[in-house]
C-alpha cells in the first residue's frame, strides 16, 4: 500500500514534467524560428525601402513600419485621454448606477472580437467617408486600447491611499488639483504600464485593420489615405506563394516581436523604478 | 457654492467634473453605438431569413442562399478541440510552476516565457503554423489515409491550442497561488505526499478558478481571427471530420467581407459578426463573474 502511494506520486510528477516540457518546446521553437528566419532577411533595404514587386528582389517594409507607428500614434491620441479620465472617474466614484454601467461597458468592450470592431468601424468611417484610411484604422485600435487603459488606471488609483488625498484636501487644495497633482503622480507607474501594455496588445492586431487601414504598397503619412501596417503585411505575405514576400513576412514578424518585447520590458522597468511605496 | 464669488477655481472644478463625466459617457455611448450598428446592419438578413439563418447548412452567395451553420459548427469545433488540448497542458504547466519548481531562476524564466508567448500576435502564430505545422499534418494525414489538405479544423485547433496555453496557464497559476499555505502544510504534516496534496487539497480548492480560466480561454478562442483564417482551409461546408477544411464565424468575415456584393450579402456577414459577438459576450460574462466571486472574501455575499 505504502509503495503504491509512492509510485503514484512519482508517476504523477513524471507526467506533469513531461507535459510541461512538451508544451514549452513549441513555444521556444516559435521564438527561435522567427529569430533565425527574421534576422536572415533583415538588411539596409528592409528598413528603408518599400516591398519590391514579385521577381524583382526583396525590397523592404518601410511602409509598414511607418504605418504601424502612424496607427499607434492615432490610436493613442484617441484612447489615452478618454481612457485616463474614465479610469479616474471610476476609481473616484465607484458607487452609483452610472459608474456601474460604465464599468460593464468597459468589460464588454474588452471582450469584443477584434474582427467585429473592424467591421463596425468600417460602417462608421469607411462607408461614410467613402474610403479606407489610417484614421479609421487608428480608431479601431483605439477602441481596443480603451478598456485596457480604463481598467489599469482604475485599479492603480484604487491602490492610492485615501489619506493622501484627504491630506491634500485638508490643506485647502481644490479637488481637481488634488487629483491631478497628488493622486495621479502617486499612481503614475501603474498608469504608464497600462498604456504600454495596451499598445503592445494592439500593435500586432491585423483583424481590425483589414477593412479600415486596408494596407498600402507605398509609403503614406496622410491619415485620410489607406496605410500599411506590420501585421497586415505579415498576413498578406505569409499566405503568398512567393519566397521574397515570405522573407519580408519573417523579417516583419521578428521586428514586431522585438517591439512587443521592448514594450513589455519597458513596462516592467517603469513598474519597478517609478513605483511609489505607501 | 453658488453664493460664492465666481473664482478661478470653481470654474476649473466644474469643468474637471464635466470632463470626467463626458469621458465616461464616451465608453457607454460606444457600447450602445456598437450594439445598434451591429443590429441595424444585420436587420435585412434577420428579416429575410429569420431563425433559418442559424440552422441553414448551405452558404452559396451566388445563389443568394445564406445559412450560417457551417461557420457556427466550425467555430465551436475548433474552439472546443483547442480548449481540450490546451487544458491538459496549461494545467500541467501551472501545477509544475506552482508546486514542483523550487529553482527561482528557472521559475521566473518559465513565467516570462509564458508572458511573452501570450503577447505574440495571432498572425505570427498563423504564419508559423502555415510554414511548420501544415507540412507535418499533411504527412500525418497521408499516413492515416484522409484527404491530405494540410490545412483544416485540426491544424487550426492545434495552433489555437498553442496560443491559448500561455493565457490559460497564467490564469490557472494565479488562482493556484491563492491556495492558503496552512491547509497545504496541514496535509503534508499528516503524511500526504505531493500527488495527494495536489489532488485532494489544491485542485478542489481552485476548481472554480480553473472553471473560470476555461471560460475566459474559450471566449478568446471563439473570437480568434487571423491564425484560424490562415489555417482552417476556408471552405464553406460543415466539416465532416476533424481533418476536413472549414470556416469559422470570424474567418468567413475576413474572407468575404471585401468582396460582398449586394446589400443582402453584406448584411448576412454582419449577422455573422453579431452571432460571434453575442456568443463571446455570454462566455466572457460567465467567466468574469466566476472570477469575481472567487476573489470576494469569504463570508461576504
Amino acid at each position: 500500500m505504502e509503495k503504491y502511494r509512492i509510485y503514484k506520486n512519482r508517476l504523477f510528477s513524471a507526467v506533469i514534467t513531461i507535459l510541461t516540457v512538451i508544451s514549452i518546446v513549441p513555444l521556444i521553437y516559435i521564438l527561435v524560428l522567427i529569430t533565425m528566419k527574421g534576422i536572415g532577411s533583415i538588411n539596409w533595404d528592409f528598413f528603408f525601402n518599400v516591398p519590391a514587386p514579385v521577381g524583382e528582389g526583396q525590397g523592404g517594409i518601410s511602409n509598414a513600419i511607418s504605418g504601424t507607428f502612424l496607427l499607434i500614434i492615432l490610436a493613442s491620441f484617441f484612447s489615452i485621454p478618454v481612457g485616463l479620465l474614465t479610469g479616474i472617474f471610476l476609481s473616484e466614484r465607484a458607487e452609483g448606477r452610472f459608474s456601474y454601467w460604465v464599468r460593464v461597458s468597459a468589460d464588454i468592450l474588452q471582450g469584443i472580437p477584434s474582427i467585429v470592431i473592424g467591421i463596425i468601424v468600417y460602417i462608421w468611417f469607411v462607408k461614410q467617408t467613402g474610403g479606407f484610411s489610417a484614421l479609421a484604422g487608428g480608431i479601431s485600435l483605439a477602441i481596443m486600447m480603451l478598456p485596457v487603459i480604463i481598467r489599469t488606471t482604475q485599479e492603480t488609483l484604487n491602490l492610492v491611499p485615501d489619506s493622501l488625498k484627504e491630506a491634500s484636501l485638508a490643506l485647502g487644495v481644490p479637488y481637481s488639483i488634488t487629483v491631478l497633482k497628488v493622486v495621479i503622480p502617486a499612481g503614475i507607474s501603474g498608469i504608464v504600464t497600462g498604456i504600454l501594455l495596451s499598445i503592445s496588445r494592439v500593435i500586432g492586431e491585423a483583424a481590425p485593420l483589414l477593412f479600415t487601414a486596408f494596407g498600402n504598397p507605398f509609403m503614406n503619412m496622410n491619415i485620410f489615405k489607406p496605410v500599411s501596417a506590420m501585421p497586415l503585411i505579415i498576413f498578406k505575405y505569409a499566405i503568398s506563394p512567393f519566397e521574397n514576400w515570405q522573407n519580408l513576412a519573417w523579417g516583419a514578424s521578428f521586428i514586431l516581436i522585438v517591439f512587443i518585447l521592448v514594450l513589455n520590458l519597458f513596462s516592467k522597468f517603469v513598474t519597478e523604478k517609478w513605483k511609489t511605496q505607501f | 457654492m453658488k453664493n460664492n464669488a465666481p473664482s478661478k477655481y470653481t470654474f476649473v472644478e466644474l469643468s474637471f467634473e464635466k470632463l470626467l463625466n463626458i469621458a465616461s459617457s464616451i465608453t457607454l455611448f460606444l457600447i450602445g453605438a456598437i450594439f445598434i450598428t451591429m443590429f441595424h446592419s444585420s436587420l435585412q438578413a434577420i428579416r429575410e431569413f429569420g431563425i433559418g439563418f442559424i440552422t441553414g447548412s448551405q452558404w452559396d452567395p451566388v445563389a443568394d442562399i445564406f445559412g450560417a451553420l457551417p461557420f457556427i459548427t466550425g467555430t465551436l469545433l475548433t474552439s472546443f478541440t483547442a480548449l481540450i488540448i490546451s487544458m491538459v497542458f496549461s494545467l500541467s504547466i501551472s501545477i509544475y510552476i506552482s508546486e514542483y519548481l523550487n529553482n527561482g531562476m528557472f521559475r521566473s524564466f518559465l513565467k516570462s516565457l509564458i508572458e511573452i508567448m501570450a503577447a505574440i500576435p495571432s498572425v505570427i502564430y498563423g504564419f508559423w503554423g502555415l510554414i511548420f505545422l501544415v507540412p507535418l499534418i499533411r504527412n500525418l494525414e497521408m499516413k492515416i489515409g484522409v484527404m491530405p489538405y494540410g490545412v483544416g479544423i485540426f491544424s487550426a485547433s492545434l495552433v489555437l491550442a498553442i496560443m491559448i496555453i500561455p493565457y490559460a496557464s497564467a490564469i490557472i497559476y494565479e488562482v493556484m497561488s491563492m491556495t492558503p499555505k496552512d491547509i497545504k502544510e496541514a496535509a503534508y504534516s499528516l503524511g500526504a505526499n505531493k500527488y495527494e496534496v495536489i489532488k485532494n487539497i489544491i485542485l478542489p480548492y481552485v476548481r472554480t478558478g480553473i472553471f473560470a480560466g476555461i471560460f475566459l480561454s474559450l471566449g478568446r478562442a471563439l473570437g480568434e481571427t487571423m491564425a484560424v483564417t490562415m489555417l482552417i482551409g476556408n471552405m464553406n461546408i460543415i466539416p465532416e471530420n476533424i481533418f476536413s477544411p472549414g470556416n469559422t464565424l470570424a474567418s468567413v468575415i475576413v474572407n468575404e467581407f471585401a468582396e460582398a456584393s449586394g446589400d443582402l450579402y453584406f448584411s448576412t456577414l454582419f449577422e455573422i459578426g453579431l452571432i460571434l459577438f453575442l456568443i463571446t459576450l455570454i462566455i466572457n460574462m460567465a467567466g468574469s463573474r466566476i472570477i469575481k466571486r472567487m476573489y470576494r472574501p469569504a463570508g461576504e455575499k
